[in-house]
């Protein structure tokens, strides 16, 4: 227990609770975007994957993403059902809090990054199946990218990717499943013919709400210490939602003539998802050029789902697609070691070498979740159905898959 | 002798109707919202940039049950305090009712209004 830090091991264990607390508020958060006929099937999603996603961690995934390297692809089974996994520090992981705050942080963003793609495929899913593919989805590519990303030896990071918290592992990997899943279930009845719209915006103003609380977890947790890294993170963080709610709601302003809810909501997501990998690596005033940045492009490329014509129903390409590449990029730009000595430095700093890192960990993270996910979507496609049937679509499936009524009379 | 009458008005005016039947007297009545479309067109609402044109608009449908020599009145104060001259101002449909009965006692006919 030599170098157990209690305020390291307080401030992980809480920001682990904080990342928790960004899964229901996501699920609110999509929820209050889809029909209201659709709504606890959304909710159901989310929160059943709270669920689901731990126990895969627990029983494989962790092992897998974070066990002994081997290869520089993937971890070794050594942890499997958290064996060897205690309260003891591990060095290698993280050394002043015990093995097991490491792993509970870690758990709380593999259970995150899977409840974000179903905004992408929302009412027209079958939930059984889509719990099944996810529930390989964490072990065959979640696990794999978050090795190469976040673990020692995990090849991305020997090459000097870096992401603070997850612009690749979560955001852009989410993404690029997302991707996969919309070829292979494809667009909605109605989509670009009927008007679907939110059915409670208050209930996604509260979910970006608890969102934006908890990404001070996710991202000044990610610091794995109580430090002034963390409070930088944190700092970064919240210029970064700042600074995008208000360029998103101005650049929809400009271009509609009205600033809106949904699009202050949407901004501070952009925001936050821009300066993830980049939160502990970059000053808050970068972070909050990021940030201003996030907001405005975020906007257009959602505009530019329009254009294309696919349904990304709760728009995961247009926020998450798009803001966590910017962010993983802008990272290659911004970096500094002033703020992070573990970091590197980026463009502004004399290395723009750092922008081709990044580049490359974007573009494996695209090209092996897309791929990995089209595969794993269309073998549970075959085997199982991923679509819901039209006449269940129509009804709605919190009537046809839960046998549930969100809103009674009485 | 007895006569329904339905008015679809704009939700905006419902408190000034509801006040103009009070005025007259008439203290009954049954709101309900409702979607419904007529000569109006539609409006936009937008959401993450994809512009929605909405073509069932909001209205309100207020319900009074009246004796026949009432109606006159009903209608006058609705209009009046219902009226906007623009289009989408609503309707008022009259229809006749073969009995009323007041659940509490059980009273049959326009004593039971």
């Amino acid at each position: 227990m030599s170098d157990l830090d209690t305020g390291d091991t307080a401030f992980v264990l809480l920001s682990a609770a904080l990342v928790l607390f960004m899964t229901p508020g996501l699920a609110l958060f999509y929820g209050g975007m889809v029909r209201a006929k659709n709504v606890l099937n959304m909710l159901l999603q989310s929160f059943f994957l709270i669920g689901l996603a731990t126990v895969i961690w627990g029983v494989v995934a962790y092992s897998l993403a974070f066990g002994p390297d081997v290869g520089h692809i993937i971890g070794g089974l050594d942890y499997v059902f958290l064996n060897g996994v205690g309260a003891d520090p591990n060095a290698d992981l993280a050394g002043t809090i015990p093995h097991l705050a490491f792993m509970i942080f870690q758990a709380m963003f593999a259970v995150i990054t899977p409840a974000l793609v179903t905004g992408a495929i929302a009412e027209r899913t079958r939930f059984t199946s889509l719990m099944l593919f996810f529930a390989l989805w964490l072990a065959l590519i979640y696990a794999p990218v978050a090795h190469w990303v976040w673990a020692p030896g995990g090849w991305l990071r020997e090459m000097g990717a870096i992401d603070f918290a997850g612009g690749t592992v979560v955001h852009i990997l989410s993404a690029s499943t997302a991707a996969a899943l919309i070829l292979v279930i494809g667009p909605r009845i109605g989509h670009r013919e009927s008007p679907m719209a939110p059915h409670s915006l208050p209930l996604t103003v509260l979910g970006a709400g608890i969102l934006w609380f908890g990404w001070f977890g996710f991202n000044a947790g990610s610091a794995l210490a109580a430090n002034g890294l963390a409070a930088s993170a944190f700092a970064s963080t919240h210029m970064a939602a700042a600074a995008a709610t208000v360029s998103w709601v101005i650049a929809e302003a400009l271009h509609r003539g009205k600033p809106t809810t949904l699009g202050a909501a949407s901004g501070c997501v952009a925001g936050l998802v821009a300066v993830t990998p980049a939160a502990g690596f970059v000053t808050p005033g970068s972070a909050l050029v990021i940030g201003l940045l996030a907001g405005a492009i975020c906007y257009y490329a959602v505009l530019l789902k329009g254009r294309l014509g696919y349904d990304d129903a709760l728009d995961v390409l247009g926020i998450h697609g798009i803001g966590g590449t910017l962010g993983a990029l802008l990272t290659g730009v911004f970096a500094t070691t002033v703020i992070n000595e573990a970091g590197r430095n980026g463009l502004f700093r004399g290395n723009p070498g750092q922008v081709g890192i990044q580049a490359v960990a974007v573009l494996t993270t695209i090209g092996f979740g897309f791929v990995g996910s089209l595969a794993l979507g269309l073998i549970c496609h075959k085997v199982l159905g991923l679509r819901s049937t039209a006449d269940h679509e129509i009804i709605g499936l919190d009537t046809t898959e839960h046998e549930e009524r969100a809103y009674e009379m009485y | 002798m007895v006569t329904k009458v339905e008015a679809i008005v704009r939700p905006a005016k419902l408190d000034n109707v509801r006040n103009a039947l009070n005025a007259a007297g008439i203290h009954g009545m049954t709101v309900t919202e409702i979607r419904g479309c007529g000569r109006q067109k539609g409006f936009t609402e937008r959401y993450r940039g994809s512009e929605y044109t909405i073509n069932l608009l909001h209205k309100v449908k207020v319900e009074v049950v009246v004796q026949d020599d009432t109606v006159a009145i009903v209608i006058a104060a609705i209009i009046e305090a219902a009226r906007t001259g623009e289009v989408g101002d609503g309707k008022i449909f009259l229809s006749p009712v073969s009995d009323v009965v007041r659940i509490r006692t059980g009273e049959r006919g326009p004593d039971a209004l």
